[in-house]
């Protein structure tokens, strides 16, 4: 991560503390989503998080810095590509018979890859509620900014 | 001392908190006072034995406490009062206890790369684990099977709202008009 300009966001304790630990708290949030089936938590939980993280680094390096990486419209997209994907794997379901029917393997209980399509749906709400929530923070910042 | 009891002290301490939030004067205190009555909601869940729900209550009330503090404390600058010693000790007591909480939860954890929840334990290994959850979702997690297998049409619903909620916003906070 390069600093542009230094005055922007918080001071440099915060943003050297960021810088260590933004990485951790991405990595929890896509652990409480891909445990969503073994361990308590899932993909609503997992997707704040990880929207909490790219929030982390807009308080603490200015909102120019992220902006220029992941504008509202790439959010926008991916929240979208979430919502897809849960309809896809709703609709999958027809194959085997109903709407919703776990029609993939279900794998040994404990294990990763068990629990047949609970694994890819708690993703795609991973995607769906982290990168929306993290629009709608976005765009209110736009917008108070844009105000002033 | 049972766990009822513990609850009607947390409660007492919420209602507690959720006065003080309105009757305070600086707002920053008041917006403080609503982080501990979600903290202390989400120690609720967890003593009522529903640890997804105090994950997602904890983190959801995180959220919702930054977007509060850049909504109400943009320009307000923090007046330091005087009692500046009274302030540092009262911060070093908090943090000694936060400290030895800590670490004597630590030890109570179950030991590393043990995946069996403890709440649904009887579940899965006595219950009606062994009929109906394990061999029909394969999951290990109860309410994840409820939420996403069994009753996933729900799930479908409330994500459509959250998606109306934040198509919503964009619409109304568009900073940039569309040209002719």
């Amino acid at each position: 991560m390069k600093e542009k300009n230094n005055n922007s966001g918080m001071t440099l304790i915060v943003k050297t503390v960021t810088r260590l630990t933004v990485g951790l708290i991405m990595l929890y949030g896509l652990y409480i989503t891909f445990h969503g089936h073994l361990t308590p938590g899932g993909g609503f939980a997992g997707g704040v998080i990880l929207a909490l993280s790219f929030i982390h680094l807009i308080l603490a390096f200015g909102k120019d810095f992220i902006i220029e990486k992941i504008s509202e419209k790439i959010t926008s997209v991916f929240e979208s590509i979430g919502a897809v994907l849960f309809l896809t794997i709703a609709v999958s379901g027809f194959l085997g018979g109903y709407f919703f029917k776990n029609i993939y393997g279900k794998g040994v209980p404990f294990n990763l890859f068990s629990g047949g399509i609970i694994l890819p749906c708690n993703l795609s709400i991973m995607l769906k509620v982290g990168l929306g929530l993290f629009c709608a923070f976005l765009t209110l910042l736009l917008f108070i900014s844009s105000k002033e | 001392m049972t766990v009822e009891t513990i609850i009607s002290f947390l409660i007492f301490l919420m209602i507690l908190s959720a006065i003080i939030a309105v009757e305070l004067k600086d707002l920053l205190s008041s917006v403080v006072s609503i982080g501990a009555v979600g903290v202390i909601l989400s120690l609720t869940f967890l003593l009522l034995q529903a640890p997804d729900l105090a994950i997602v209550q904890l983190v959801v009330e995180i959220l919702a406490l930054i977007i509060l503090i850049r909504a109400t404390v943009t320009r307000d600058s923090v007046n330091y009062s005087q009692r500046e010693i009274f302030v540092k000790v009262v911060t070093m007591i908090g943090v000694f206890v936060f400290l030895f909480s800590l670490v004597s939860v630590i030890k109570l954890l179950p030991p590393f790369g043990e995946p069996k929840l403890k709440v649904a334990n009887y579940y899965i290994t006595e219950g009606l684990g062994i009929k109906n959850n394990i061999s029909e979702t394969g999951a290990a997690n109860i309410v994840s099977s409820i939420i996403l297998d069994y009753r996933a049409y729900d799930t479908l619903g409330e994500a459509t709202v959250l998606f109306c909620a934040v198509l919503g916003v964009l619409a109304v906070m568009r900073t940039v008009g569309r040209k002719k």
